[in-house]
This record gives C-alpha cells, sequence and structure tokens, in this order.
C-alpha cells in the first residue's frame, strides 16, 4: 500500500487527510515538539490543536542535530533537552493525546534515536501507544530497509520528503513508499516562517501528482491561513510548525488554540 | 582484494546518505563531478599545477633524532604537511574541492571549521578563485582560535559564529547543513574532512591519499623499506586516512590513528569516538558516534579544536571494524607534553591536533623498541595555537620563563 492507493489503504492518517476534502478544502497539519515548554503542557497543547481544527498532529522529538529545523524549532527542542527530555516521553505523550482525541499522531523524528531505539521495538512500542507513523527527515527511502520492513509488519504509516530538486525517478520512488501523505517541502531550505510560500511548491505537487500522489502534504514556511487556503488549492493538506512552536511560547496553550483556530479558517472551502 | 579500491557509499557496516531529501540532487551531482574528474586529464593538471606551485607539494620528510630519543630510540620521521601554504594537510582537500566547484558550476562556497584550518584553506581557495565564501564555526572555537577568524576575515570571507548546541565543530556542521539545503543551487559545500554523507567521505580521502603516496615512496628512499608503523591524529580523519591510505595493503605495516582523550577517555570530558563510541548516525553517515542511551550525540572535549568532534568518518570505523587500523586515546596532557618536546628537541612547533600523533608515536616507539621505523603525520604546524599554549604552560605573563 503506498500513498497512491487511497481506495485501499488503512492508513488512519490517509483516511483523515481524504475526509477533509469532502468537509472542506482539505487538511490542516500542525506540528509541536514534545517536552516543550514541558512534557504537560506539550501534551494539552497537542490537545488543543485537535480541538481547534487541525486534522493530523505531528509530533517532534527533540534531537541535539537538526539540519532541518529552523531558528524557533531548534531553541524549542533545546529547552525540551534541557529540560531532561527522554525518547519515551514521545510515547507517553502519544498515549495521553490519543486518550483524548480520535485525531491521528505522527511522530516527527531524525533517525540516530529510532536506530538507538531499534527499529522494531520503537515500531512496537508507538503501534502500542496509539501513533498512527514516522515522518523521518534526515532518512531517505534508499536507506530505510528496515523501517519499511518494520512498518510493513505494523502497519504504520510512513512519510518521506519530497523536494523541488527531488528527480521525477525519486518522486516517483517517494510516493511509492510513502504511506499517509508525501511530506512535500515546499521550498529549498528549513523551517520556520516565511513572506511567501514559493510557487516551487506547486510545481512539485503538480510533479507528485503526475508520479501517481493522491496525498501530498506542503511543510516548511507556512504561518499564515492565507498561506494554508492558497497551498490547499492544490495540495490535501497543509503543515504548519514554526508558527505553532512560536504561539505556543509566547502565549502558552491558549495562545497555541488561538493561532490554530485561525490557520483552520484556511482550510474553509471558498469557491 | 584491495582494502584501497573501496569508493563508497558504504565501508562495511558504515558510510550512506542520511540527509534530508533535498540535499539529494547536489549530492548526485557532486558523485557525478567527482567520478568525471579524477579520471580527467585537465583536471588532474590543474590540481598537479595548484599542488606543486601554490601548496608547495611534495611535503618534506624531516627525521626527528633528538625527539626520538624519547620513544624508546625508534626511528620517527615526520611528513611535514605543517610546511603546505595555509600551514596544514586541509588545503590539498579544498583545492580540489575547489575546481571541482568551478566545474559544476557554482560561484559560492561553505565550509565547517573547528580548529579553524579548514576554514582558512577554504577562503584562501575562494579568494584564489574568486568565490563567495561563508565559514560556520562554533563560537567557542572562534574564542580559542581568533587568529584563524582574523585569517578568514582578511582573506575576504564571512565568518558566521555559531552559538547552538555545544558552540564547537558539529554545531557549525549542522549550520553549513541548513545553509547549503537554502541555497544548494548556488552554493557547493567543501567539506572539511572524511565524515559527512557520500560522497565526501572518498572524496576527501582522494584528495588526502597524496599525504601516504607520497610518504611512502620518500621512506623508501630514506631507509630503504616501509615504515613499521604510521600514526596520525584523528578528528573527522582526513589526515589520518589520507596518510594511512597508500599503506592498507602493505599487511606488515601498523596503523594507528590517536583520538583526543580529552580529560581521559574514562572521563566523561573527552573526543576519543571509535574507542568509546558505538555505530549510529550524525551528519550524514553512519559510523562511530559519541551518544547516550537515547541516541543524543554527546558533546565531546579537547583542547584541540580541530578534533573536538563526537564522530569520525566511516572509512575508520570500517577499518577499526575490521582490524587493520588500531585507534587510541591520548590525553590533553600528552598531546601538550609531545607538543612542547617536539619544539624543544627540533625545533617544530606542531598543531596541538598533531601533537596528537606526536604522543602516540611516544608510545609507539616504547612498544616497537629501538629498530623500528615510525612515520609520523605532522598534519598542521602551530602557530594557530600559540593563544592556548600559551596559556597552558603560562608563556604570556610578565615574568614568564621557558615553560
Ligand atoms: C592540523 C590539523 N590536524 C588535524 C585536524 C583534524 O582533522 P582530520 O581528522 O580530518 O585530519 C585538523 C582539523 O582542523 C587540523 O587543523
Amino acid at each position: 500500500m503506498s500513498a497512491h492507493h487511497s481506495a485501499t489503504t488503512a492508513s488512519p492518517v490517509e483516511a483523515a487527510i481524504a475526509a477533509t476534502k469532502t468537509s472542506g478544502a482539505g487538511a490542516l497539519i500542525g506540528y509541536l515538539p514534545v517536552g516543550f515548554p514541558d512534557l504537560q503542557t506539550s501534551i494539552d497543547a497537542a490537545i488543543a490543536l485537535a480541538e481547534n481544527g487541525v486534522d493530523v498532529i505531528e509530533l517532534g522529538l527533540p534531537y541535539s542535530d537538526p539540519v532541518m529545523d529552523g531558528p524557533v524549532i531548534q531553541e524549542a527542542t533545546e529547552v525540551a533537552r534541557a529540560a531532561g527530555f527522554r525518547l519515551r516521553d514521545g510515547f507517553t505523550a502519544v498515549r495521553a493525546i490519543t486518550e483524548r482525541t480520535d485525531v491521528p499522531i505522527v511522530l516527527m523524528t531524525y533517525w540516530n534515536p529510532v536506530m538507538q531505539y531499534g527499529v522494531e521495538r520503537f515500531a512496537d512500542d508507538l503501534v502500542a501507544a496509539g501513533g498512527a507513523g514516522l515522518i523521518t527527515p534526515d532518512l531517505i527511502p534508499d536507506e530505510a530497509a528496515e523501517w519499511l520492513a518494520a512498518s510493513e509488519r505494523t502497519g504504520l504509516d510512513r512519510v518521506f520528503l519530497a523536494a523541488p530538486t527531488s528527480s521525477d525517478e525519486r518522486l516517483r520512488q517517494a510516493v511509492e513508499v510513502c504511506r499517509g501523505f508525501v511530506y512535500a517541502v515546499s521550498t529549498m531550505g528549513i523551517t520556520g516562517a516565511r513572506q511567501d510560500v514559493d510557487s516551487a511548491a506547486r510545481t512539485l505537487v503538480a510533479r507528485l501528482r503526475d508520479a501517481g500522489a493522491t496525498s501530498a502534504c506542503v511543510g516548511l514556511g507556512i504561518s499564515t491561513a492565507e498561506q494554508v487556503a492558497e497551498v490547499l488549492e492544490y495540495a490535501d493538506g497543509a503543515i504548519v510548525g514554526s508558527a505553532l512552536v512560536k504561539a505556543l511560547a509566547d502565549g502558552g496553550v491558549s495562545g497555541v488554540a488561538r493561532v490554530a483556530a485561525a490557520l483552520a479558517e484556511g482550510t474553509r472551502r471558498t469557491k | 582484494m584491495s582494502l584501497r579500491s573501496e569508493t563508497g557509499p558504504y565501508f562495511g557496516d558504515f558510510g550512506g546518505r542520511f540527509v534530508p531529501e533535498p540535499l539529494i540532487a547536489a549530492l548526485d551531482e557532486l558523485t557525478e563531478a567527482w567520478e568525471l574528474a579524477k579520471a580527467d586529464p585537465e583536471f588532474l593538471a590543474e590540481l598537479d599545477e595548484l599542488n606543486r606551485n601554490y601548496i608547495g607539494r611534495p611535503s618534506l620528510i624531516t627525521e626527528v633524532p633528538r625527539f626520538a630519543e624519547h620513544a624508546g630510540g625508534a626511528r620517527i620521521i615526520l611528513k611535514r604537511e605543517d610546511l603546505n601554504h595555509t600551514g596544514s594537510h586541509k588545503i590539498n582537500n579544498v583545492l580540489g574541492q575547489a575546481i571541482l566547484t568551478k566545474r559544476i558550476g557554482k560561484t559560492r562556497i561553505i565550509a565547517e571549521t573547528g580548529a579553524g584550518q579548514h576554514g582558512v584553506a577554504t577562503a584562501t581557495a575562494a579568494a584564489l578563485f574568486g568565490m563567495e565564501c561563508v565559514i560556520y564555526m562554533g563560537e567557542v572555537d572562534t574564542e580559542r582560535q581568533a587568529l584563524n577568524v582574523a585569517r578568514m576575515r582578511l582573506l575576504g570571507a564571512e565568518v558566521v559564529s555559531v552559538k547552538t548546541g555545544s558552540r564547537t565543530l558539529k554545531d557549525a556542521n549542522n549550520d553549513a547543513l541548513r545553509d547549503w539545503v537554502t541555497n544548494v543551487e548556488t552554493t557547493n559545500y567543501i567539506f572539511g574532512t572524511v565524515a559527512g554523507p557520500h560522497p565526501f567521505p572518498s572524496l576527501v580521502r582522494d584528495l588526502q591519499k597524496i599525504i601516504g603516496e607520497e610518504a611512502r615512496q620518500q621512506v623508501l628512499d630514506l631507509t630503504g623499506k616501509l615504515p613499521d608503523a604510521v600514526a596520525a591524529c584523528v578528528g573527522g580523519g582526513s589526515n589520518a586516512i589520507g596518510i594511512f591510505h597508500a599503506f592498507l595493503d602493505d599487511s606488515a605495516v601498523g596503523l594507528y590513528g590517536f583520538e583526543a582523550a580529552g580529560d581521559g577517555a574514562d572521563t566523561p570530558r573527552h573526543a576519543a569516538t571509535i574507542t568509546k563510541g558505538r555505530p549510529g548516525v550524525l551528519h550524514g553517515a553512519r559510523s562511530m558516534l559519541l551518544q547516550d542511551e537515547d541516541g543524543q550525540t554527546i558533546e565531546s572535549h579537547s583542547i584541540s579544536a580541530g578534533l573536538d568532534y563526537p564522530g569520525v568518518g566511516p572509512e575508520h570505523s570500517w577499518l577499526a571494524s575490521i582490524g587493520r587500523a588500531s585507534y587510541r586515546p591520548i590525553t590533553d596532557a600528552q598531546a601538550m607534553d609531545a607538543f612542547r618536546l617536539l619544539s624543544r628537541t627540533e625545533g617544530i612547533i606542531p598543531a596541538i591536533e598533531s601533537s596528537h600523533a606526536l604522543a602516540g608515536a611516544l608510545e609507539l616507539g616504547k612498544e616497537l623498541g629501538p629498530d623500528a621505523v615510525i612515520l609520523v603525520n605532522l598534519s598542521g604546524r602551530g602557530d594557530k595555537d600559540m593563544e592556548t599554549a600559551g596559556r597552558y604552560f603560562h608563556l604570556i605573563d610578565e615574568n614568564a620563563v621557558q615553560s
């Protein structure tokens, strides 16, 4: 099963994204790191996302060397690590959030922590906690044999990145192996709010469609409801990270709830 | 099969490309460009010309008998990479990659640096080739290698002081990767060591192996035989693989890499990656790594900025795993003793990085006995380290005397 076989997929993430297209313009996917500013607040904040229009929760596991992340997420994950974040807190958070909401949760994690935990063990513990899958920013399908096998066995979703610079062949491979959605990197760069979401995203999603993608979500640089609406003109979901993390840092759980609700305005069908 | 024929992406279980997808096209482009370049007589002629008339290659070998008296009487021969233009082996790699940058049509180069030697070499190449240049350097390192920061700025490079994480080499590496992801269309990343994603481990190795190829012949000419042991310091591992590579198939030649043990390999403050680490992924490659139970990278510590790195190149992890090379820890104190000893006995002030290899050679000489010949890679000179040494040996106070 893969992101181009939506009719037969059992992926809760793909189903959640598909459902938003009958009720609205597409999905809002919200990112927050586990353990920021502390474990309980990060759990409450994720639930606030779910209660304010976020369709899929992306929970980041803080890591010492986050090369895909910009300053806002770097700072938040450094706070979480300084406060004693442990990998097992990720499963605690997933369990606590799934107890209070049906919105599916994917973990966003760099690869070394999973490798050290043990890929099979990590997959089993994620299933047991009620998680739906993994987004792996520094793992390409070419290096992912162990994870492909573990996700096949457990049915977990696996989300790999597609970039404007990826060849057609690599896009086909991404569509083939992704389950849940393909993460289309909107622009060349790292996480962080931007003025304009690149037109490169529109072209990339069109190329992913040509490669057979039925579930493609755009991330990096999206921070306003207008940008969400613009992305949902051509993509199945819009992924927001730094803007939510900043809202949580500045305004706590109620602050992040407000920003999530405002972003969700962008998912309403306008035409 | 020859141990010299490995080209990556994997060296045994080590290596690979653990990087975000946006970088794959650039890595593919570099891999292909390097395959073409290394077989292209025009490229090789341009590199050879720069090696001779800009770097000053071949570098000398120098026998150091007064130093060797402290090494059980073994013969010790230094490969003088310290005499290269810009003061270390780093320039060998940078000029090759700068020509490659020109060939793939990019105009901006970036690099990470620890001691500043790779940054200085890259800034030098940027000046020589008329390219825009940005160097990422941890804030801690900009302080302990302030002279090199000034050199880079004088050469026209922008130096970015990295304030995240441990504020040393690994964090400079992270920021350089972030810059590359963002600016990959115009920018080439000139990686400074044999770590990182494929093709860097083999590309940098190919550009550094000239050290061992020259030295192997020079030692044969001087002594009539191959050395018994070859010693080098290991940060990411480029000077070590550079001198080891020509000897990989000479099974009678012992290969010894010396890692920075800081306060001691059994204390929490060290950078002895192969001695104390276990396999993991950092900066794009699977290799030995200093990490905690959760796979979070542990901050390394060394008096030497160039060795202060919690990872190591995958080819070294492989050579260690098959037993072809041995890796040993050398403490700050051992390295600083060797730093002073070479200065006093031979009139050569080594880089603190290279002093780890010298301290290792003192140990090896005592083990191997007076008939042994030990070739040591003197990877750089100590000018950049005078402030650290001045503080360490109290040389800069008003009433200072000989240390
Ligand atoms: C003189 C010198 N030797 C050694 C090193 C360590 O690097 P590598 O292990 O790649 O040779 C450095 C790094 O800055 C250096 O400046």
